[in-house]
């Protein structure tokens, strides 16, 4: 199948895009980043999607399904550019699939879209609102970019569209807003507060895609992974120090003490859960996560170890993420690493002592596509 | 089980009985002990020993007709509220816990404001007292687990200490639900909660400050619980057939026969407690 990746030069869109050339498709990407490592059977075209190069891909390639994986959370962006990106990039990208005559067109969004809210339910359904929009502004673009694309299903009844609200994944890319926001050695929790958390390994979310693509997916799906665990048990196993502040003190001492500044909207995501069901995606697929909670995290811990991994073993770690990347699609998409920061080494060697955390979740924030919306550490571009 | 299910008071929650009790739940925990709703093994074992204390040294609660409750598969458990706060909720979830073999975990359908507030929301939430929206009772029941409803819900625990036998109005989407899942009811009646926190007043406006719906007050001014001895009576299972679709008339009346028959074990209650007070010398 001829495919079309927007976005393509991300971390989780890389390793789509590799894997898609393993399933024997022919896949071509578009990008405003290069991605210097990208293999010669991935036709890339560096352009902004709201560019006529990029309209210029699709009269020529003729994709017979587009996956849209353009959008960037807060964490990435002002606000403009952001919306620009978002809901912009999104209307372009359907329009030309209509105008091009694209039978299939699949949006990767995020579970973040429902909101955090204390009396919403856990697993929640594709039918249920998006909530708290008013708290959490910076959201707003993703959640009109999610229902805009939804849309298409009855705009263009005639072809197949699926939209993929994804929890946030974790793996050995260390790339995402969850990888973000667990990356300094102290994560801060509200105290008295410990909501659940989901997430997957990214290479069940890589799976998860090409699973919704190939089989033609159609409608709106939650795509979740393994079983959702308290926030504390997440930075328990990922060896991190929970740092507990009172709601109160928030605004006083995020972005200070090596903590990640968070948006008063963004506080909720980490004292209220976000919890979907999977349930029909499941049924519509038979996808199963193959990487198991604790898996996840400890793919995640080998990637990104604590300093007491560390001093543990300190003449082995400087290889410590080639030695253990599992050998999967993940492994290889990680060699190539992001391009436009300096941390594409981070995937084979990762110098342990000089990655200032803090900095480190900037650089896999602000490279990432797939951030979604919790950590939004000090510096940003 | 009889009139005293309790000369197991005397071993009263030690710590091995609770960790044998917490390892033969019939939960699906992963390899940490934590359940997909984010109950956690730890903190019901250290929540049942709080509990257990209470259920047999402070409350001595007397428990009748615990049978009634199936050893497995889903079940709804109906009763009064009383007593300025859920002591009685946590009750019955202990006499699940205590008197039931296997032990099971009874999930309460906790009033939204618990999810708001620091640490209670965080321990009702590792010990599966979840909000109560019909998408979790549903979610729960569909997983065979017990649900444990107060119909009255806030209105119950805010009665004064001169109508702690009266029942309020009730809910009615227990019954849709117990016919739409096809699960069974189990009344009951917890009598001592009105005496245990025998409240004067309510103040609605301090609770507001504080985001709970009111704080009671009692003649000793701090809510804090009594040691009055407490009962607690099952009735037999009820089945109600139906979609759960019937229109609200219908529905009412089941709601009325479910409450007739709470109201009459309320009764019973009342009548075997004041010949314990008088049988036992010390007033039990």
């Amino acid at each position: 199948m001829r495919v079309l990746l927007t976005g393509i030069s991300g971390k989780l869109a890389q390793q789509v895009a590799l894997e898609l050339l393993a399933h024997g498709h022919d896949v071509t990407g578009i990008d405003r980043r290069p991605w210097p490592e990208c293999p010669p059977g991935i036709r890339l075209v560096q352009t902004d999607i709201r560019k006529p190069e990029a309209e210029e891909a699709f009269r020529s390639e003729r994709p017979e399904a587009v996956i849209h994986m353009a959008t960037v959370s807060h964490l990435a962006m002002r606000r403009d550019e952001r919306y620009r990106i978002n809901l912009g990039g999104t209307q372009k990208v359907f329009e030309y699939c209509d105008k091009h005559a694209v039978p299939q067109a699949l949006f990767v969004g995020r579970h973040t879209y429902y909101g955090a809210v204390a009396d919403a339910a856990l697993y929640r359904g594709e039918d249920e609102p998006p909530m708290a929009l008013e708290s959490f502004p910076e959201l707003a673009d993703l959640v009109a970019a999610d229902l805009f694309a939804a849309s298409a299903l009855w705009r263009f009844p005639e072809r197949t569209t699926a939209v993929l609200r994804m929890v946030y994944t974790l793996g050995p890319s260390l790339h995402g807003t969850l990888a973000a926001f667990l990356a300094g050695p102290r994560v801060p929790m509200i105290l008295g507060f410990d909501p659940l958390f989901q997430f997957m390994h990214e290479a069940d979310a890589v799976r998860a895609i090409i699973l919704a693509l190939e089989r033609k997916l159609r409608g709106v799906f939650n795509v979740a992974g393994p079983q959702a665990l308290p926030l504390s048990e997440l930075i328990r196993v990922s060896g991190r120090n929970p740092i507990r502040l009172a709601r109160a003190m928030y605004p006083l001492l995020l972005g200070r003490l090596g903590l990640p500044r968070l948006t008063t909207g963004a506080v909720a995501h980490i004292k209220y859960p976000i919890v979907i069901s999977d349930q029909s995606f499941r049924t519509a697929t038979g996808f199963r996560p193959e990487h198991g909670e604790y898996e996840t995290l400890a793919a995640f811990r080998t990637a990104s170890p604590p300093k007491a991994d560390l001093a543990s073993k300190p003449p082995s770690s400087a290889s410590p993420a080639a030695a253990s990347t599992p050998a999967d699609a993940s492994a290889a998409a990680n060699g190539t690493g992001d391009s436009r920061e300096r941390d594409s080494t981070r995937g084979t060697a990762v110098p342990p002592g000089n990655r200032a955390p803090l900095a480190d979740a900037a650089t896999s924030a602000s490279a990432s596509d797939e951030a979604l919306s919790i950590a939004a550490p000090k510096p940003r571009e | 089980m009889g009139e005293d299910a309790q000369h197991t008071a005397a071993n009263s929650g030690s710590n091995d009985e609770v960790a044998a009790r917490v390892a033969r739940l019939d939960l699906s925990f992963n390899e940490h002990g934590f359940d997909r709703f984010g109950v956690s093994r730890d903190s019901i074992a250290a929540g049942m020993r709080v509990m257990g204390w209470l259920y047999r040294n402070y409350f001595r609660v007397r428990c009748h007709g615990v049978e009634h409750i199936p050893p497995r598969g889903r079940v709804i458990l109906v009763g009064n509220h009383s007593g300025g706060y859920a002591i009685d909720g946590g009750m019955v979830i202990a006499a699940c816990f205590f008197e039931l073999d296997p032990p099971r975990l009874a999930h309460g359908m906790a009033d939204r404001f618990i999810n708001r507030l620091p640490f209670l929301s965080q321990l009702a939430n590792r010990t599966g007292q979840i909000t109560g929206l019909p998408q979790h009772a549903r979610q729960l029941l569909s997983d065979d687990r017990v649900l444990l409803v107060f119909p009255e819900g806030a209105r119950g625990t805010s009665k004064l200490f001169w109508n702690r036998y009266t029942l309020g109005p009730f809910g009615t989407g227990f019954l849709r639900l117990a016919k739409s899942t096809g699960a069974p009811i189990v009344p009951f009646a917890y009598l001592g909660g009105g005496e245990a926190v025998p409240t004067i007043a309510n103040l609605p406006f301090l609770g507001k400050l504080l985001g709970v719906p009111y704080i009671p007050v009692t003649p000793y001014v701090l809510p804090l619980p009594l040691p009055v001895t407490s009962e607690l009576r099952f009735g037999p299972q009820m089945r109600f057939a139906g979609t759960g679709d019937e229109s609200q008339h219908l529905i009412q009346r089941e709601v009325d026969e479910v409450k007739d028959v709470i109201a009459g074990l309320i009764a019973e209650g009342r009548e075997s407690r004041r010949r314990g007070v008088a049988a036992l010398p010390g007033g039990r």
